[in-house]
């Protein structure tokens, strides 16, 4: 077992599963000579070929399009959107036609697709790059939502999502691809879809998050726990399906809740989570529950993304208020 | 100024208005092709009418229809072997059914049957597409899979006038011919998209002639002459079929009918206009004329023909309103190929509100 970057482990990921089913194939702007823009597909065209490996045209409609086409005629193609925030060019083919390809043909069909894209803030992209845009798919019914947060789980979760039989959205914090290396087994292993991970467990609040914000969020809890606050923090890892179970466990045990995610606030997924748990455990809550998340502005420009962002301070404050009650 | 001429498009046609055309050109077809393409536009026509008509008593949901188009239709499907694919839109019901559909499995579409949009096992064809120009994309992926597993069917992508404006269409065009894939663009040109004329829809004359900026061949074909559209076609997919990549086939033809039954075009048209096709272009009766000439049709087969199909279309109507048309429960396990928990808690719901019992 060797120690891996998140980036290596999805490309480790993607080869191997290459190399294990002839139906899998790559395609989207810039990864095959390329490797990608951020090397996710390095080597892959070297090794497979280029009736595996496909440099688009520059359109990511014909991208999601063509690829449902590939998959109803016996293809599972791994679909690259090279940044989440040109994914409104494709909404149409992911959000209506892979999602409801199912439905439409009571069955008849289905759509194999993964569709990997980076997102997320904290790195000083241009306009349109770092928008995390994934409570626009928690919204149609029949995609998946995926969202690892480290190298290990990257690597098991796309693996799971390449072998599912339904469309599943990928989605990559950018800003995690070198963050950290950890250990990732060479060999391909699955981590189930659906399944959230505690990530520390703890007794006085539970911290709901994903994707880009865990890393900052674990650190966080180690902080807190010497200033005297037990914090669990649970890492959905998928949106969906949702892991509800988890979530009231832990609730159930804390009675305080607080959801951070880089998304905007109004109608962002921590929305839904806070409306699942009045469901299913209001009473067993003692403080309202709290959210920081991004601001509802549209993604700003780098000198002020810091402070835009879910960051300590915010995240400390929030804490903070739901342990006064 | 850019002057279009600089595009020619003749178009091709083999049979005028009047059922005439070059002898030596119409010798190609056997009586036997020829009565079978007759059949399959004639009992088109009536099954067309008869859905409008029980559209209108309230028997099935809104619809539409297809009337004079069915030469673009059936001339082009008959051109494609079994295994081929085809992806159509809401108005290609005829082609469907000539492609092998069963017409009960229309009547459930139109009834909106839980189960309507589900295409038989054995069947290449796409369920109906409602978002205009979208199934573009899919035949061009569909096809792009066929020629990289070495096979030889053939994708047919059927739309509209309207559907050429939207950037799926130019996406597919461009990717098919990127790729040299065997899919074959078969546009309607039925001349409206709702109540927009195509010169308002688009600035260049023939639509057939897009294609030359996408490095295809595109060919303008009288569609409302059978036997022309079958041959542009049967050409098409042949060299499709050779691995001789796409193609974009306009067939210049006319929507006798409204857009759908929730649809008044006598606000945008003329009343002389459509009669005027109706009379003067119907494609049917070119056909019918040619059959005449050769003594393959009659009045009393004409006759015994309209009878047999309206007997077939009481009884899929029939069968389809003896079927069962499934419940709200059952929508649920068509979303994921294992529901989640979430989304089986709602089933389980439904399911209790259906049995009567009171929802805790
Ligand atoms: C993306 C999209 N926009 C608008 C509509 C509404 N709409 C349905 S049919 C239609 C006109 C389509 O015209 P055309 O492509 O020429 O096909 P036709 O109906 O004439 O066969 C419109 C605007 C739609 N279904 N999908």
């Amino acid at each position: 077992m060797a120690e891996k970057t998140m980036i290596q482990a999805i490309n480790e990921a993607m080869r191997q599963e290459m190399e294990r089913d002839e139906r899998v194939i790559v395609l989207g702007e810039d990864v095959g000579k390329n490797g990608g823009v951020f090397r996710a597909t390095d080597g892959l065209l070297e090794q497979f070929g280029d009736r595996r490996v496909f440099d688009t045209p520059l359109a990511e409609s014909g991208i999601i399009g063509t690829s449902i086409g590939l998959a109803v005629n016996g293809f599972r193609p791994i679909a690259e959107i090279q940044f989440l925030g040109f994914v409104y060019q494709a909404m149409d083919q992911l959000a209506a036609q892979a999602a409801r390809l199912r439905f439409r043909s009571a069955g008849r069909f289905t759509c194999p697709l993964v569709v990997r894209s980076p997102y997320g803030g904290g790195v000083r992209t241009p306009e349109l790059h770092s928008d995390a845009l994934e409570a626009l798919f928690t919204h149609s019914p029949g995609l998946k939502i995926v969202m690892p947060s480290n190298a290990y789980d990257a690597k098991g979760l796309l693996i799971s999502a390449i072998r599912d039989e339904d469309p599943v959205l990928f989605l990559e914090p950018m800003k995690l691809y070198r963050a950290l290396r950890m250990e990732v087994p060479d060999e391909p292993y699955e981590i189930p879809l659906g399944k959230a991970r505690v990530v520390k467990e703890g007794e006085d609040v539970t911290i709901i998050s994903w994707g880009a914000a865990v890393p900052l969020v674990a650190k966080l809890a180690v902080e807190m726990k010497s200033k005297g606050i037990d914090a669990e923090v649970i890492d959905l890892r998928c949106l969906q399906p949702l892991d509800i179970d988890t979530i009231v466990e832990s609730v159930e045990k804390t009675g305080r809740v607080m959801i951070v995610h880089e998304a905007v606030k109004t109608n962002g997924f921590g929305a839904e989570i806070a409306a699942l748990i009045s469901e299913r455990a209001l009473f067993t809550l003692s403080a309202p529950i709290v959210r920081v998340t991004g601001y509802d502005t549209p993604y700003p420009v780098p000198s002020v993304e810091d402070d835009w962002l879910p960051n300590a301070a915010r995240i400390f404050e929030g804490v903070q208020m739901l342990m006064r009650y | 100024m850019f002057d279009q001429n600089q595009l020619p498009f003749d178009m091709v046609q083999l049979l005028d208005e009047n059922g005439n055309g070059d002898e030596e050109a119409l010798q190609q077809f056997s009586d036997e092709f020829l009565v079978t393409l007759y059949k399959w536009m004639r009992k088109a026509r009536v099954i067309d009418e008869r859905l409008l008509k029980m559209q209108r008593q309230g028997r099935i949901g809104t619809y539409a229809p297809f009337s004079g188009q069915e030469a673009a239709q059936i001339g082009s499907v008959l051109a494609l072997e079994k295994e081929d694919w085809i992806f159509p839109s809401y108005r290609e019901i005829a082609a469907c059914l000539a492609h092998g559909l069963p017409l009960t499995q229309i009547f459930h579409y139109v009834r909106g049957h839980v189960l309507g949009g589900r295409t038989p096992e054995h069947l290449n064809i796409f369920p109906i597409q409602i978002i205009i120009g979208a199934q573009t994309l899919h035949a061009t992926g569909c096809a792009w899979a066929a020629k990289l597993k070495g096979e030889k069917q053939v994708s047919v992508c059927y739309f509209g006038d309207g559907a050429t404006s939207e950037g799926d269409f130019h996406e597919a065009m461009n990717f098919a011919s990127v790729y040299q894939v065997p899919v074959i663009f078969f546009c309607q040109n039925n001349q409206y998209a709702i109540s927009v004329p195509v010169h308002k829809q688009t600035a260049s004359w023939t639509i057939a002639q897009k294609a030359i900026a996408y490095g295809m061949k595109g060919v303008l074909v009288d569609g409302n002459d059978a036997l022309a559209v079958y041959k542009t076609m049967k050409e098409a997919v042949d060299s499709a079929r050779n691995g001789e990549g796409p193609m974009l086939i306009e067939a210049l033809t006319y929507r006798l009918g409204p857009h759908t039954t929730s649809d008044d075009p006598t606000k945008y048209r003329s009343a002389e206009e459509a009669e005027q096709w109706r009379r003067k272009k119907d494609p049917l009766h070119r056909l019918r004329v040619l059959l005449e000439k050769r003594g393959l049709w009659t009045e009393e087969k004409e006759e015994a023909w309209v009878a047999q199909a309206n007997d077939e279309i009481t009884a899929a109507y029939e069968e389809a309103v003896a079927a069962e048309t499934g419940s709200i429960v059952d929508v649920f396990d068509y979303v994921y190929g294992k529901p989640s928990k979430l989304l089986q808690e709602q089933q389980q719901e439904a399911a209790r509100r259906k049995q009567g019992k009171e929802v805790k």
